[in-house]
C-alpha cells in the first residue's frame, strides 16, 4: 500500500520536470514573438520618423526686400490683376545676385537658383495682402530650393555638399552665419496641395480627399452595413438564401481589395457613369470594401446581446421591431461603432483600389466637394515614393507619419467609444 | 413514440371556469416530438404547477400559452389553445396583445439594463397604457407595490435594475410584468435561480396575485409546487401523466409514474 503511493509520487515528481520545462519552454516562445513584434515596430517607427521629422522643418531665407514699384511697373493704385502680372521673379533674381554678389556669368545662376520657384508667388502674395510696401522694404521668410533644404538639414553635419556648388555654399554659410538662413515650422506641407517642387508640395490636397472619401465611405456603410447586419442576424429567415447570403459576406471580406477597384471601375464609372478621380467613386468603392468588415463585427455584436434581454422584450409583448430598436440596438451599438471605426481606418489606409478608379492623377487643387478630383492620402504616399527627388523621399515619411497619426486617432477613438458605451448587465 | 401508448391523462385536467384551454397539444422540434397530445385548462384565479423531471415538456408547454415557441424556428405547435375561447393561434391572432395579455417570469431574473422606472415603465409605454406621466408614475408604484419592492427601490427608482440582488431583480420582472396588467401570468422556474429567503418572499407574492391573475408556473421543487398551487400537473417524457389538485398529488398519487417521481425514484 505505502509502496504503491510512493511509487505514484515518484512517478509525478518524475513527471513534474518535463512539465515544467515545457511549460517553460512555451513562455520563452511566446515572450520571444512579443519581443520580435517590438522589435519590428521599433524598426518601423525609427524608420519613419528618421527620415520624416525633418519634413516638418522647412528652409527658409529672411530677406528685407525693396519692392521697387517703378521696376515692378506698379504703384499702390494700380488694381489687382496689374499687381499679379508684374515680375517679381527678376525682382527676386536681381536681389540674390547683389546678395550673394556675384559678379561673374556662373554666379549669378547659381545665386538665382538657391531659392524656390514658389518664392515669386510668395512676394506677390505678401504684395497683395499688402500694397502699402509697393516702394516700401518687405520683410520675408523667403522658402528656398529644395537642394538648399536637403544641404541644410542633412548634408552641412557630415560635411558633404549635396547637389550645392562650393560657391553656393559659402554665400549660405554667410547667411546661416548672420542668421538669415534657418529652418522654420513646415506650414507649407499642411497648406498646400501637391506640386512637382518638393519644397511646395503638401499634404492638405491629399487630407481633404482623404476626408470626403471617408465621409462618403461612412455615410453609406454604416446605416447599410448596420441595416444589413439587423436584418440578417433578427429578422432573415434561416434558409439556404440566407447562408448564401452570409457565406459571400464572410468571403467577400476576404476579397483582394484592388478587385473592389475593378469592380468601381467597371461599375461606377463604367455603367453609371460617375465621374472618376473623384471622392465620390473612391467612397463608392471603398464602402463596397468596408461593408464586410461592419456587416460581421455588426453580425458579431448582435449576436452578443443575452437572448434573456429579447425574451423580456417579448414577453412583455413587444414587437420584433421594438425589441431590436429598444434593447438589442444600443447594447451592440457600442461593438457595431468599433466595427465601423477599424473597417475606416482601413478604408483609410488603402491604395490599390483608388488607383482603379483614378485618384492616383496628379492633383494640385483643394477639393471642395465630392465631386471634384482628388487624391487620398494613401495614393499622395505612394506618388511620392515614386519621385526621384530626395525631398519627395523624405516627405514620403512625412506623409507616412500624417497618416499613422490619423490611424492612431481613429483607433483610439474606437477604444475610446467602446469603453464609453458599453453597459454592463 | 410516446413512451405510454394511447394515454388518457388521470385525474381532473379541466376546470369549471377556464382562463386558458389547451385541447390535443403536440409539439415538435423539427423532426423530434416534444410533446403528446396534451390537453389542459388552467382556471381563472388559479395557481396551477407543472412538475416532471427535466426535459418533460412542461417549460415548452408553458411556453407555447403565449406563443414565446414563436421564436424558435422550427418549433412547430398542434392543436387547439384557447384564452377566452378565442384560438391563440389562429390565422389573425398577433402576438404583440396576446403577448400583453399573457405575461412571462423566466427563469434567470432579466431585468433591462435600463433603470428600475423604465424597467416597469417599458411594458405600459410600448403599449400605450398612459397618456401622462403621473399615470405612469402610479402604475410604476402600483406595480413595485404589489410585486413587494416598493419599500425597497423607492428611493433609488432611477438606478440601474441590474444593479439590485438576484431576487429583487426576480421581483423586478415580476412587477414589469404585471405593469402591463395581464390576465394571465406564466413563470417558468421563477425560483431556481434564487436563495431560500428571496425564494420565500416570491412564493409569499404569488398566493397574493392569485387573487387578480391566472398564474401557471414550471418548477422544479414539489415542496414549492405544495405550497403556491392549487392543482399540480405532472409530465412525463412529453405527456401529461396526471392532474389533480395539489394536496392530492403529493399525498395519494393517481398514476405509479407520478407516484415514483414524487417519492423521489427518478428526476
Amino acid at each position: 500500500m505505502t509502496d504503491q503511493q510512493l511509487t505514484t509520487r515518484a512517478k509525478v515528481e518524475r513527471s513534474m520536470t518535463r512539465r515544467r520545462r515545457a511549460e517553460m519552454r512555451f513562455r520563452a516562445y511566446g515572450v520571444m514573438s512579443i519581443a520580435f513584434g517590438l522589435l519590428c515596430l521599433v524598426v518601423l517607427f525609427s524608420n519613419i520618423l528618421g527620415q520624416g521629422l525633418s519634413t516638418f522643418r522647412q528652409t527658409v531665407l529672411e530677406v528685407n526686400l525693396h519692392i521697387d514699384g517703378d521696376a515692378l511697373g506698379i504703384s499702390r493704385q494700380s488694381s489687382e490683376a496689374e499687381i499679379s502680372a508684374a515680375d517679381y521673379e527678376t525682382l527676386l533674381k536681381n536681389f540674390m545676385r547683389e546678395k550673394a554678389g556675384a559678379t561673374s556669368r556662373d554666379d549669378r545662376r547659381l545665386a538665382g537658383t538657391l531659392v524656390s520657384v514658389g518664392a515669386p508667388w510668395q512676394i506677390r502674395d505678401a504684395v497683395l495682402a499688402n500694397t502699402d510696401v509697393i516702394g516700401d522694404h518687405l520683410r520675408l521668410e523667403i522658402i528656398m530650393d529644395d537642394d538648399v533644404d536637403q544641404w541644410y538639414k542633412h548634408d552641412r553635419d557630415i560635411g558633404q555638399p549635396g547637389r550645392l556648388k562650393d560657391n553656393q555654399i559659402k554665400w549660405l554659410e554667410s547667411w546661416i552665419a548672420d542668421g538669415s538662413l534657418h529652418t522654420r515650422f513646415n506650414t507649407t506641407f499642411f497648406v498646400n496641395g501637391d506640386s512637382r517642387e518638393p519644397e511646395l508640395a503638401g499634404i492638405r490636397g491629399a487630407i481633404a480627399g482623404s476626408l470626403l472619401t471617408m465621409l462618403v465611405t461612412f455615410l453609406l456603410s454604416f446605416p447599410i452595413g448596420v441595416a444589413a447586419a439587423i436584418y440578417l442576424e433578427e429578422f432573415a429567415p434561416r434558409n439556404r438564401m440566407t447562408e448564401i447570403v452570409e457565406i459571400n459576406i464572410n468571403n467577400l471580406a476576404a476579397v483582394p481589395s484592388i478587385t473592389f477597384g475593378l469592380l468601381g471601375l467597371a461599375i461606377f464609372i463604367g455603367l453609371f457613369g460617375v465621374a472618376r478621380s473623384t471622392p465620390l467613386v473612391g467612397g463608392l468603392v471603398l464602402t463596397l470594401m468596408t461593408l464586410p468588415t461592419i456587416i460581421i463585427s455588426g453580425r458579431a455584436a448582435i449576436k452578443a446581446v443575452p437572448p434573456s434581454i429579447r425574451e423580456a422584450a417579448l414577453g412583455l409583448g413587444a414587437s420584433r421591431m421594438q425589441m431590436v430598436f429598444h434593447h438589442v440596438l444600443p447594447l451592440a451599438l457600442p461593438g457595431m461603432l468599433t466595427g465601423t471605426i477599424i473597417g475606416m481606418a482601413q478604408a483609410l489606409g488603402e491604395t490599390a483600389p483608388l488607383l482603379m478608379v483614378g485618384m492616383i492623377a496628379f492633383v494640385v487643387d483643394v477639393p471642395n466637394f465630392i465631386s471634384d478630383p482628388a487624391t487620398v492620402l494613401p495614393v499622395q504616399i505612394f506618388l511620392w515614393s515614386d519621385s526621384p527627388e530626395r525631398a519627395f523621399t523624405e516627405r514620403t515619411s512625412g506623409a507616412i507619419i500624417v497618416l499613422l497619426a490619423f490611424l492612431i486617432v481613429m483607433n483610439t477613438a474606437a477604444v475610446w467609444l467602446r469603453r464609453r458605451l458599453e453597459r454592463r448587465w | 413514440m410516446p413512451i405510454i401508448k394511447d394515454h388518457k391523462t388521470d385525474g381532473l385536467p379541466f376546470s369549471d371556469s377556464p382562463k386558458l384551454k389547451a385541447r390535443n397539444v403536440n409539439v415538435f422540434y423539427g423532426e423530434k416530438q416534444a410533446i403528446y397530445d396534451v390537453s389542459l385548462d388552467i382556471g381563472a384565479n388559479e395557481v396551477i404547477a407543472l412538475i416532471g423531471p427535466s426535459g418533460c415538456g412542461k417549460s415548452t408547454f408553458l411556453r407555447c400559452l403565449n406563443r414565446m415557441n414563436d421564436t424558435i424556428e422550427i418549433c412547430r405547435v398542434d392543436g387547439q389553445i384557447l384564452l377566452d375561447d378565442d384560438d391563440i393561434y389562429g390565422s389573425k391572432v398577433d402576438v404583440v396583445p396576446l403577448r400583453a395579455r399573457v405575461g412571462m417570469v423566466f427563469q434567470k431574473p432579466n431585468p433591462f439594463p435600463k433603470s428600475i422606472f423604465d424597467n416597469v415603465a417599458y411594458g405600459p409605454r410600448i403599449h400605450g397604457l398612459v397618456e401622462h406621466r403621473d399615470e405612469l408614475h402610479e402604475i410604476v408604484e402600483n406595480s413595485l407595490k404589489r410585486a413587494g419592492l416598493w419599500n425597497e427601490v423607492k428611493d433609488r427608482l432611477h438606478a440601474p435594475g441590474t444593479g439590485l440582488s438576484g431576487g429583487q431583480q426576480q421581483r423586478l420582472c415580476i412587477a414589469r410584468t404585471i405593469a402591463v396588467d395581464p390576465e394571465v401570468i406564466l413563470m417558468d422556474e421563477p425560483c431556481s435561480a434564487l436563495d431560500p429567503i428571496a425564494t420565500a418572499k416570491i412564493e409569499e407574492l404569488i398566493d397574493e396575485l392569485r387573487e387578480n391573475y391566472t398564474i401557471a408556473i414550471v418548477t422544479h421543487s414539489m415542496q414549492q409546487a405544495a405550497r403556491v398551487s392549487q392543482r399540480t400537473a405532472y409530465f412525463h417524457m412529453g405527456q401529461l401523466i396526471e392532474v389533480n389538485p395539489t394536496d392530492l398529488v403529493f399525498t395519494t398519487p393517481q398514476h405509479s409514474l407520478t407516484e415514483a417521481y414524487i417519492t423521489g425514484r427518478f428526476g
